[in-house]
């Protein structure tokens, strides 16, 4: 419910997810989470992101999203994944195992620390991946520096 | 079973005809044999002083650069090699990350392979190993190579046809438990530890009996004394008794129960004072906020005796950990001169980036300096107390939840992560891989969940302010507790050093080269670049008379999550963007021992 009333705001400070993804295959839905950045400062919900990124998917994924040498980069699958897509993915897990790639995604559908801010992890990668965030913390909005 | 249990009692019978007695085959006698034979290399250690080090001299200062690869062999599985071969007479045996394949090499027939072991693994658990599907490496004992799979399966391969002779469950998946250690053996056992300090597991250390995988003991890390295998009285701690309940009276509650103290690292041992020696990992979770107390016995190091499990001292080097500084690194055992007196000594690279000297037979701490000078989350060890003395601005406790600590140095990686040092007896001196490395830490509140991950923290990482060098090969002074020299690397050192007689020191780098180096002046002799990124140890070995060097390549592990995509970015105005390299740029994943030689 929370993203309604970001979207409306970030119509106002014309900020958000939507114009970079127009011609991928992730097509946009309309109520795909966004994320809000303003003069390089986050909202609570994608700093939320960003630390429960830290939490359960860094360790994998590499800092900043930015991948690891047994993990993919989501700043680069964001590009193409749809939020439905990925959230599938974060719940059901997914395995790529053959004689080459021992990939394993794990099912992340009853981990509260990851389910509860799905939306908040979402909106914080596609900011990444929308080149609208740099690499580190993100500052937050009302912060000094 | 049946029909395992028959041939057990076959091998047994046949093992009791061989030695003509009754007591048991003692794999110590062979192995204490053996390991003093430099021209196999018949433990991950080296040796059971851990010392990496090798008497062979063919390969020298002056000839290093005519060395050049006789022979490879491609591993067949892409991730993180670490660990390094064993070579058992003229039988070279070679392990894999999972799922965790072992190959038995003929060294008289050009590295052909004699036997395969595969093991079926449910490859969920690829999803809850902490950093990479690594594997440190096979033991050697009584004719069986020991392997622990990826699973917390530890099985028993007859080291002649491959055949399974027994396995044993270590740990449950299902709540984070996994193996990447290399097991150790001495006597009639076999020691393995448990991974999962990103889990809450509860650390502990396992003794098996060799000849059947049945269990001899657990001793924890953390939680009651009865579990511990500890006397209050008789077990000591910076010269004194450690007291009834030295573990849960320093936890909150019950918290130990998911305390880790993981168990992860090489193990050592001294023939002399029959004790094992070990270092035990992170408490959990990360967020040092959520487990007042010291958190004992994480972060400490272990001496223990051999057949019994009971614990003569023990030494916390990072109490009530908040930087994730496992203690799990390697314990070299070496008699040396420590601030001029002659010493059996105990040296320790901790992550926390001091290197300590301890007395090997007591636990009396002896020296403890920084072996990096960009350490600066504690002042000093107080050498009383034998506490750090940390400084309140990187002391992520101090900060607190929700609170960003900045430049604190080293990372959680450590000043030095796993990659083992080597001691050598000739030059006397410690030649150490280490990471140069610093972070930003906050911690946050966590729930348990059995089998998800239970961190609590962010931490993004990056040089120290100024450099751009993320990694030091340096040769350490262990009585005085300095740097002797040092050789700055692009990226962190993530590979076991190898010293030899040849007055050389190997070692691997992340871009993927194996270096010879002079032991007295650090002058680089030889390098070439192997197929890939090199985590894992370098190990030397005659065969037909003739010395030879052996590498994993095969970038990965810890190193390979940020290194792959560089560091941090430069917002901060943390150093130079060039520093910033991509390991990718330099180079690809991929599994394959290089072998060198001489003409």
């Amino acid at each position: 419910m929370r993203y309604k009333s970001l979207l409306a705001l970030s119509g106002l400070i014309g900020i958000g997810a939507v114009s970079a993804i127009a011609g991928s295959s992730g097509a946009k839905a309309e109520n795909d989470p966004v994320y809000v950045v303003q003069e390089g400062h986050v909202d609570q919900h994608t700093f939320n992101g960003y630390r429960r990124y830290g939490e359960s998917c860094h360790r994998c994924h590499g800092p900043d999203g930015a991948g690891s040498s047994y993990a993919p980069s989501l700043t680069e699958s964001l590009k193409h994944l749809s939020y439905e897509d990925f959230t599938n993915v974060i719940v059901n897990g997914r395995q790529n195992v053959t004689k080459s790639q021992n990939n394993v995604m794990p099912a992340f559908g009853t981990t509260e620390d990851v389910v509860l801010y799905i939306d908040d992890i979402y909106g914080y990668l596609k900011a990444r991946s929308d080149e609208r965030l740099p690499r580190g913390r993100p500052k937050r909005i009302g912060d000094d520096s | 079973m049946k029909l395992k249990r028959t041939l057990l009692g076959c091998t047994m019978m046949l093992g009791m005809a061989a030695l003509g007695a009754g007591t048991p085959a003692s794999a110590n006698d062979e192995l204490q044999k053996l390991q003093g034979d430099a021209n196999q290399w018949v433990m991950p250690t080296g040796n059971y002083a851990n010392q990496r080090y090798s008497t062979l001299d063919q390969i020298t200062a002056a000839n290093a650069s005519k060395l050049h690869p006789v022979w490879s062999f491609s591993t067949g599985v892409l991730r993180g090699h670490e660990g390094g071969p064993l070579v058992i007479g003229n039988t070279m045996y070679v392990h894999t990350p999972f799922p965790n394949n072992v190959f038995a090499l003929d060294l008289n027939d050009n590295g052909k392979i004699i036997w395969k072991y595969e093991p079926r693994q449910d490859p969920s658990v690829i999803a809850v190993m902490c950093c990479d599907t690594v594997n440190r490496g096979v033991a050697y004992g009584d004719g069986k190579i020991i392997l622990n799979q990826a699973d917390a399966t530890t099985v028993a391969l007859d080291a002649k046809s491959g055949k399974e002779l027994w396995h044993v469950k270590n740990g449950d998946p299902a709540k984070g438990e996994t193996m990447t250690m290399a097991p150790m053996i001495v006597k009639d056992k076999v020691y393995v530890g448990i991974s999962g300090g990103e889990f809450g597991t509860q650390g502990r250390l396992t003794a098996y009996n060799l000849k059947d995988g049945s269990l001899a003991w657990n001793a924890y890390s953390v939680g009651p004394d009865e579990q511990l295998l500890v006397d209050p009285v008789k077990t000591t701690n910076m010269g004194k008794p450690i007291g009834k309940d030295s573990s849960v009276s320093t936890w909150q509650g019950d918290q130990w129960k998911t305390g880790g103290g993981s168990t992860w690292g090489w193990y050592s041992y001294d023939p002399a004072t029959n004790l094992i020696y070990y270092g035990t990992g992170n408490p959990s979770t990360w967020n040092p906020v959520q487990r007042p107390g010291d958190n004992k016995w994480s972060m400490t190091i272990f001496a223990r005796d051999a057949d019994t499990g009971m614990a003569k001292w023990v030494y916390q080097m990072t109490p009530h950990d908040e930087w994730d500084y496992d203690g799990i690194n390697e314990m070299i055992l070496a008699d040396i001169p420590v601030k001029g007196k002659m010493t059996k000594a105990l040296v320790h690279f901790d992550r926390n980036g001091f290197g300590y000297t301890l007395n090997r037979e007591t636990g009396e701490l002896l020296v403890a300096e920084k072996y990096d000078p960009a350490v600066n989350w504690a002042t000093h060890v107080d050498m009383q107390t034998g506490r750090p003395q940390v400084v309140a601005q990187y002391s992520t406790q101090a900060q607190g939840e929700d609170k960003n600590s900045r430049n604190i140095c080293p990372a959680a990686l450590g000043s030095k992560d796993q990659q083992p040092a080597a001691f050598s007896p000739k030059t006397g001196v410690f030649y150490v891989p280490t990471n140069h490395v610093c972070m930003d830490y906050e911690p946050f509140k966590v729930s348990y969940t059995a089998g998800q991950p239970y961190v609590g923290a962010t931490l993004s990482m990056y040089p120290p302010k100024g450099e751009n060098n993320l990694g030091n090969f340096i040769a350490w002074d262990a009585g005085q507790g300095k740097i002797l020299w040092s050789n700055p690397e692009p990226f962190s050192v993530w590979s076991g050093a190898l010293a030899t007689a040849g007055d050389i020191v190997f070692y691997g780098t992340l871009d993927g080269y194996l270096k010879a180096v002079d032991s007295k002046s650090g002058k680089e002799l030889y390098k070439y670049k192997t197929p890939s990124g090199i985590i894992g140890n370098v190990t030397t070995y005659t065969h037909n008379g003739k010395q030879y060097i052996a590498v994993l390549s095969g970038v990965g592990g810890w190193a390979g999550i940020g290194m792959a995509a560089g560091l941090g970015n430069d917002t901060d105005g943390l150093g130079a963007v060039g520093a910033y390299k991509q390991l990718s740029n330099y180079t690809q994943l991929g599994g394959v021992m290089t072998v060198f030689g001489l003409d």
